[in-house]
């Protein structure tokens, strides 16, 4: 009972669909937990299933101030590609991809990866030459990634104007045709299911107000809007909010935090085969299953922790649509939002272990992290597991900020997704 | 009744007439079929004439639907409007005014509206639950990608979108005002009145064509005349007020920071097609002193079986379609309300002269006033009954089931006039995420956490009653207005009066068995929320999500608070603790291309020219983008084959006899005070305070983070003041840069700047005939000498009459100046350069020229800037002061960017002479496999030298500078350009730098 399949669909409309259990538990918080996840986000659910399925680990409780999948989890434009520059991040994203290939099954939740392709369009030279040597870095570590003339990425996604009077003209774009995009609510809830399942508790309205130390400064317990709770290990996933986690075990951390807008338009028959991405004019687009086009925008320029941001950012993001793709112009934004995005100084994440014993973060996913959350669950877990790095994650220390031996994808990162 | 074409128009002459020009017919189609309507119809409301009852289909199961409200908050009667480029897909029938000729069509549905094949979904509606997707179509893996999200897709999404550009155009613009006043209901009019008078300057927003909102649709009085007067006074007397702006067709989508809020002004979509030079729409930002809040509220529909069955309206949309457009939405009615105000619509009706069937009502007792009004139309009252069902199909509803006390009575009807209560509008109120607070009494939300400089007043207040409305209006246009600094004497109220509005609530009958939908336009039903409430999805946000409730176009206006409630009834919580969605912009969808603007094309953003742009173009120049910027690339003359020979020639003219280059792009900032010396020291890597007077010197700009942010020349031409320049990329960037150095770093620093490169034009005269040329244009004299202005000098130089300066500095490594002079003087002194230039056999070069030459001399640009290398990378390691503390000291000297095995700046040679690079081509060492382990840099520039005869370029490579002469793979699979090469010195031409100081 509660496998999800067409049998289970079927025998359960007959039966007035009354049997459904509950997708998960809403458990009383236990006094202690062997590890305890700070954020119910795609990647915290993804840390607490992988802890209990691959490590054993499974007296975990995650913690989230709000509800499950509320952050930007439940706020991002979904985009999944792995063409980065360096070979760590590279890695990274890669094994996240791979986990996408086969999510719905593990899970036994439809999270609806879709790999439609990945358009980055190039409308000067210095784009031209930039997304060149991506396409080598990218080949060279296997991963797929094609340069498409102006023509032929019209000729993948028919909307596209590729008008030579443009003012800045489509000049070619780089194509990853194994990315795509995936139905974020599945991914939150799918992993929330599954890992329920596995003894994982899930407690929700359950803020962390401070976290717990003994003399040596190791993590006893967190302080939370639902009582104190024990525990030796504590992963830290709280995304725009992480600066402030942190800081209650005084861990300073090397992050802003911006808002970052998305809107979606009224849902329409299928109009975008792709998702396309403009680094240069600042926009990004796709089109969901239910219709709507679903496109985001570059960051605020300020830091902030609310969720609203300037019009004048929707109004750039949406001139650049009408640019790219003059017959949405009559098409209507039916919603607009933001979520807060936490930005590492070279725009990689940060996953790993922090000076305060039994303390773990993973963070600085800033505006693309949506597509490692399979991959960054992973390896956060068995880096919490074992204590140590997971051979994935361990260019991706706090250090490294220290060290100068930075994973710099601003070029990659730069509005985007 | 009336005429054939409009069998539901009611009388003129009669108790209720409506208010459309019957004077001016307007004929449309839909479908298309041909009907007829009058001016001041909307598209709905011709319909209803028409006895259209079939609209649409829903979006999952494909139930027939028809027009459910009179407004923007329709969820059923969705229509294609226009046809072609001009096809607008989604658009609600409520709230378009009909023109001549307008064409309307059904959409979601195949072959016809009324034979939809889809409609087979309702028998599989048992499967299509909520979240459904979520379960299945797993199987095999491979057919989701292939079958099922296409088929998904396809039967997802409502219109059609067009298919080609939009024809029309939009405008933008920007408004100013002490008060802005949201809806001009009661509420707004008394608002607009109360602030208009003081002196204040206003705007009024309306969405609808017309000033009045519910006075337009109700039978009330004020000062003992028809409500509709009032409006129609108001209007013309705030329209006489000069500090007044009054906006019909405007909608108010979003509040955002810094009280701006965002207004969608309709120019001409109540028209066929816009005229010659008119805009269809007009986005206006309107930055608010004080916003009054009047938009009035939502009536709420009930939940119970076939509630979706064309038919089933609004009780408030009924009396709109009798009182404002005189259509008879039905001719045998029963009322189903919860509250005192539905009870209105029985009344109308009777007036109206169709047949009231019942009004049912859950309460056990109501007021007798109404009871006795009830039975003087001849209308049974039904007290303590609830329908529980509606039957009917694709022609309308034909009868309602009633229950009461147990008891179940049929009454036949084609009309089901439903009340709830009122929803007050606090969207605008929540944008800057402001919270709703729960009111018992009205059992509903009301706006709660206010955003700076709004109060809402009116029914948007959960103010309901008219002369409430409009003392409580008064009173917030003239607290607005005050707190701006504006007074008047208070004027007389108008006389109205409050009508009863008791309300109980009821969301949901429990008894319906048959399909009752929550959510119309998402096919939401009352068990899709049991099923979330059992499956764990019991927040809102989860219920929202799960179910898609109040995701749709409507954004759950009619929706959301029936679903939400439900949800607290199934988990015993209060409506206080569920708390409500807060709704994100826009209140109503806005076209994308409004937002956009003018800004397309060509102007999509601004196009920056130099004073030498039309010479440029005069002479033959291929432009190229450079920035913002147009730029000369290379001015081809006939015959040459090709842009490399050009490029060839304009080289070797300028290495062997004198170019002229506009570098008017380059970002300059001027930069002045005792402390500019001090300011520049803590910018730049290397010192400038021991800069003489005279002197101009390379400068290199960290970030904060110690990468290389920026390099120029920088000049000093006082103790004092200093001229700085930077790429043309980053000009912008740096002038941000610097002020925020000095406004949150060092505000203490006596240092002022400004960017000037708008104000000069600047010439780089470079070759060596480059002296000669500048002293046959400056004259006998003055003196050029090297003595008098030697290499990285600059003076200021008059120039008959013009204030010109003269640095002598030079990117292409020969002898070169660079030539500033006021920018309405650019094109003048370009011309008379040029001039004496072609006469010693020189010619203009661009910017093709101008990077082969850089590239020869080893300089780096943007792609060796490119924010991932340090200044040791680039060879520049030398210029960081050592003694001193600047931005990025610091952090450059982290042991991974001191390492020297880091990717550093070298120069590169095919090693098949005559083959060509390419930039972008990742190194490895001879014979290495091409994988990413073996990875050791990449080419950045790369150019045919015509010094070198032989293509030339500049890598980043590990532990570089060790490696001249080392024979390495350049790895190119894309363009089938891999190839070996060697390792050499950037600095292809003139190492030593003779030539420039000649
Ligand atoms: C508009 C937008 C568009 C985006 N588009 C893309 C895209 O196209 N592709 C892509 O790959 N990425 C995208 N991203 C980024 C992506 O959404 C994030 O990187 C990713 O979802 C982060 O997941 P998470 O689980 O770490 O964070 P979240 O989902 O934000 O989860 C963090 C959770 O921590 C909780 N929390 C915070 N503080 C506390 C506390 N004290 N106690 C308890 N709980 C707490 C929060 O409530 C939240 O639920 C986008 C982001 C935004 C905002």
């Amino acid at each position: 009972m509660g496998t999800f399949s067409f049998g289970s669909l079927l025998r359960n409309a007959m039966a007035g669909h009354k049997d459904w259990p509950r997708q998960w538990r809403a458990p009383d918080p236990k006094p202690a937990y062997d590890a305890i996840i700070v954020g119910a986000g795609g990647h915290g659910l993804a840390t607490a299933y992988y802890l209990a399925k691959e490590h054993g680990v499974r007296n975990v409780a995650v913690l989230e101030k709000g509800w499950l999948g509320g952050g930007n989890t439940g706020r991002n434009t979904t985009i999944i590609r792995s063409n980065y520059l360096w070979e760590e991040s590279e890695a990274l994203y890669d094994h996240a991809v791979k986990l996408w290939e086969g999510l719905s099954h593990e899970l036994n939740y439809n999270v609806m990866y879709s790999p439609r392709g990945v358009l980055m369009l190039a409308h000067n030279i210095h784009d031209i030459q930039v997304f060149k040597r991506h396409v080598h870095a990218n080949r060279l570590a296997g991963i797929d990634n094609e340069w498409l003339t102006a023509e032929q990425a019209k000729e993948f996604c028919p909307p596209l104007n590729i008008a030579p009077g443009m003012r800045y003209p489509v000049l070619g774009a780089a194509l990853r045709r194994r990315g795509g995009v995936a139905r974020y609510d599945a991914v939150a809830w799918g992993y929330a299911r599954a890992a329920d399942r596995l003894g994982v508790d899930i407690i929700q309205n359950c803020e962390v107000k401070g976290i717990r130390r003994d003399a040596n400064g190791a993590v006893t317990g967190v302080e939370t809007t639902r009582g104190d709770i024990a525990t030796k290990k504590i992963g830290v996933v709280a995304a725009g909010h992480t600066s402030v986690v942190m800081s209650m075990a005084d861990v300073r951390m090397p992050l802003e935090s911006f808002p970052l807008q998305a809107l979606v338009s009224e849902p329409v028959k299928p109009v975008m085969p792709c998702v396309v991405m403009s680094n240069t004019i600042h926009a990004y687009i796709s089109q969901s299953d239910k219709g709507e086009l679903v496109i985001g925008a570059g960051t605020d320029q300020y830091i902030s922790y609310s969720q609203t941001g300037g019009l004048h950012i929707t109004t750039h993001t949406l001139d650049a649509i009408c640019e790219l793709f003059p017959m949405f112009r009559r098409m209507r934004m039916l919603r607009n939002w933001g979520g807060i995005v936490d930005v590492t100084p070279d725009r990689s994440p940060i996953i790993g272990k922090t000076p305060v014993p039994g303390l773990f973060v993973n963070c600085g996913w800033g505006t693309g992290g949506f597509k490692a959350t399979p991959g960054s669950g992973h390896v956060f877990a068995a880096t919490i597991a074992r204590d140590e790095p997971h051979p994935i994650a361990a260019p991706f220390t706090m250090e490294r900020f220290v060290t100068g031996r930075l994973i710099d994808e601003a070029a990659a990162a730069a509005v985007a997704h | 009744m009336s005429d054939m074409a409009q069998p539901n128009r009611l009388p003129a002459g009669g108790a209720i007439e409506g208010r459309v020009d019957r004077n001016r017919p307007l004929a449309f189609t839909f479908d298309g079929k041909s009907y007829s309507g009058y001016a001041g119809d909307t598209l709905a409301s011709a319909l209803i004439a028409a006895g259209v009852k079939l609209i649409g289909r829903s979006f999952k199961y494909h139930r027939p639907r028809g027009i459910f409200s009179a407004g923007p908050e329709e969820p059923n009667a969705l229509i294609e409007l226009r046809g072609g480029a001009r096809r607008e897909p989604n658009t609600r029938a409520t709230t378009i005014e009909l023109y001549d000729g307008l064409e309307a069509a059904s959409q979601n549905r195949w072959p016809s509206l009324a034979f939809d094949i889809l409609a087979i979904n309702q028998i599989a509606s048992p499967l299509f639950v909520g979240g459904f997707y979520y379960k299945t179509f797993m199987w095999p893996a491979s057919f989701w990608e292939k079958v099922y999200e296409p088929l998904i897709r396809r039967a997802a999404g409502l219109g059609r979108a067009s298919e080609s550009p939009d024809p029309d155009h939009y405008e933008k613009a920007y408004a100013f005002c002490d008060v802005l006043v949201v809806g001009s209901g009661p509420a707004g009019l008394a608002a607009a009145l109360a602030a208009g008078r003081s002196g204040a300057r206003v705007i009024l927003c309306e969405d609808d064509a017309q000033l009045g909102g519910r006075l337009l649709s109700e039978r009330q009085t004020i000062d003992d005349a028809p409500a509709h007067l009032f409006a129609a006074a108001a209007g013309g007397e705030l329209r006489s007020l000069p500090n007044v702006c009054v906006m019909s067709r405007t909608q108010v989508f979003g509040a955002y920071d810094s009280e701006v809020y965002g207004a969608l002004e309709r120019v001409a979509d109540h028209v066929t097609a816009p005229a010659a030079g008119v805009p269809r729409q007009r986005f206006w930002h309107i930055a608010a002193k004080r916003c009054v809040n009047a938009m009035g509220a939502t009536e709420r529909p009930i939940v119970f079986g076939g509630n979706d069955r064309p038919g089933v309206m609004l009780a408030s949309a009924v009396r709109t379609y009798l009182n404002r457009f005189g259509v008879l939405p039905g001719r045998k009615a029963v009322v189903f309300t919860t509250n005192d105000d539905g009870w209105r619509t029985a009344a109308d009706l009777v007036a109206a002269g169709a047949q009231v069937e019942a009004v049912v009502d859950p309460r056990a007792s109501v007021d007798e006033n109404l009871t006795k009004a009830a039975a003087a139309g001849g209308v049974r009252v039904l007290l303590g009954g609830y329908i529980v069902n509606v039957t009917g199909g694709a022609r309308g509803v034909t009868s309602a089931i009633v229950s009461v006390a147990g008891k179940r009575q049929i009454l036949t009807a084609d009309l089901v006039a439903v009340s709830g209560g009122w929803n007050p509008q606090v969207a605008l109120t929540t944008h800057r995420g402001g919270k709703p607070r729960w009111s018992d009494a009205l059992s509903t939300f009301v706006p709660g956490d206010l955003p700076d400089g709004m109060t809402v007043a009116g029914a948007a207040n959960g103010d309901l009653g008219l002369a409430e409305s409009l003392r409580k209006g008064s009173e917030a246009g003239a607290a607005a207005a005050a707190a701006c600094g504006f007074s008047a004497a208070p004027a007389p109220q108008p006389r109205a009066e409050d009508e009863p509005t008791a309300v109980a609530p009821l969301w949901h009958v429990a008894e319906s068995r048959h399909k009752a939908f929550v959510d119309l336009q998402n096919d939401v039903t009352a068990d899709d929320i049991t099923l979330a409430h059992a499956e764990g999805f019991r927040s809102i946000e989860h219920l929202k999500r799960y179910t898609t409730l109040g995701m749709a176009t409507d954004q759950g206006k009619t929706s959301n608070l029936n679903g939400h409630a439900m949800m607290a009834a199934l988990t015993g919580q209060a409506m206080s603790d569920v708390g409500t969605i807060l709704s994100r912009p826009p209140h109503q969808p806005v076209a994308i291309g409004a937002f956009a603007g003018h800004h397309r094309d060509r102007h999509f953003r601004p196009t920056r020219h130099t004073a030498g742009h039309a010479w440029a173009l005069e002479n033959g120049a291929v432009m190229v983008e450079a920035g913002p910027w147009l730029r000369p690339q290379y001015f081809p003359r006939s015959g040459e084959k090709d842009w490399l020979t050009t490029v060839v020639r304009e080289v070797r003219t300028v290495r062997s006899v004198v170019g002229v280059c506009d570098v008017s792009t380059l970002g300059r900032i001027d930069i002045q005070g005792r402390d500019a010396a001090a300011f520049l020291d803590r910018v730049y890597v290397n010192t400038f305070s021991t800069l003489p007077v005279g002197k101009a010197r390379y400068g290199v700009m960290l970030r904060e983070d110690g990468f290389v942010m920026d390099d120029g020349t920088t000049s000093r031409f006082a103790e004092d003041h200093y001229v700085m320049s930077t790429t043309t990329a980053n000009a912008a960037k740096i002038m941000q840069h610097l002020e925020f150095c000095h406004q949150a770093l060092w505000p203490e620093l006596d240092v002022s700047m400004v960017s000037v490169t708008e104000q000069w034009s600047q010439y780089a005269v470079a070759g060596p005939k480059a002296r000669e040329l500048l002293m046959q244009l400056y004259g006998p004299d003055v003196d050029l000498s090297n003595d008098a202005l030697p290499y990285m000098g600059c003076r200021e130089i008059p120039l008959r009459g013009i204030p010109t300066r003269l640095f002598r500095i030079s990117f292409s490594g020969e002898l070169a100046y660079e030539l500033a002079v006021p920018a309405r003087y650019g094109a003048a002194v370009l011309e008379a350069l040029m001039a004496l230039c072609g006469a010693l056999g020189g010619c203009p070069y661009g910017t093709e020229a101008q990077s082969v030459m850089r590239i020869e001399k080893g300089h780096v640009a943007g792609n060796e800037l490119n924010g991932q290398t340090v200044a040791r990378d680039l060879g520049l390691g030398r210029m960081m002061s050592t003694k001193r503390d600047y931005i990025g000291r610091v952090m450059a000297g982290r042991p991974a960017l001191m390492a020297p095995d880091r990717p550093t700046l070298v120069g590169i040679r095919p090693v098949e002479k005559g083959r060509r690079l390419t930039a972008g081509a990742h190194i490895l060492p001879g014979g290495a496999a091409a994988v990413a382990a073996n990875d050791q840099g990449y080419v950045t520039s790369v150019a045919y030298s015509p010094t070198c005869e032989g293509w030339i370029g500049l890598a980043l490579v590990v532990n570089g500078p060790a490696r001249h002469g080392e024979r390495v793979h350049a790895f190119d699979a894309m363009r089938n350009n891999d190839q070996d090469v060697v390792i050499c010195s950037p600095v292809f031409v003139d190492p030593e730098g003779v030539r420039l100081r000649g």
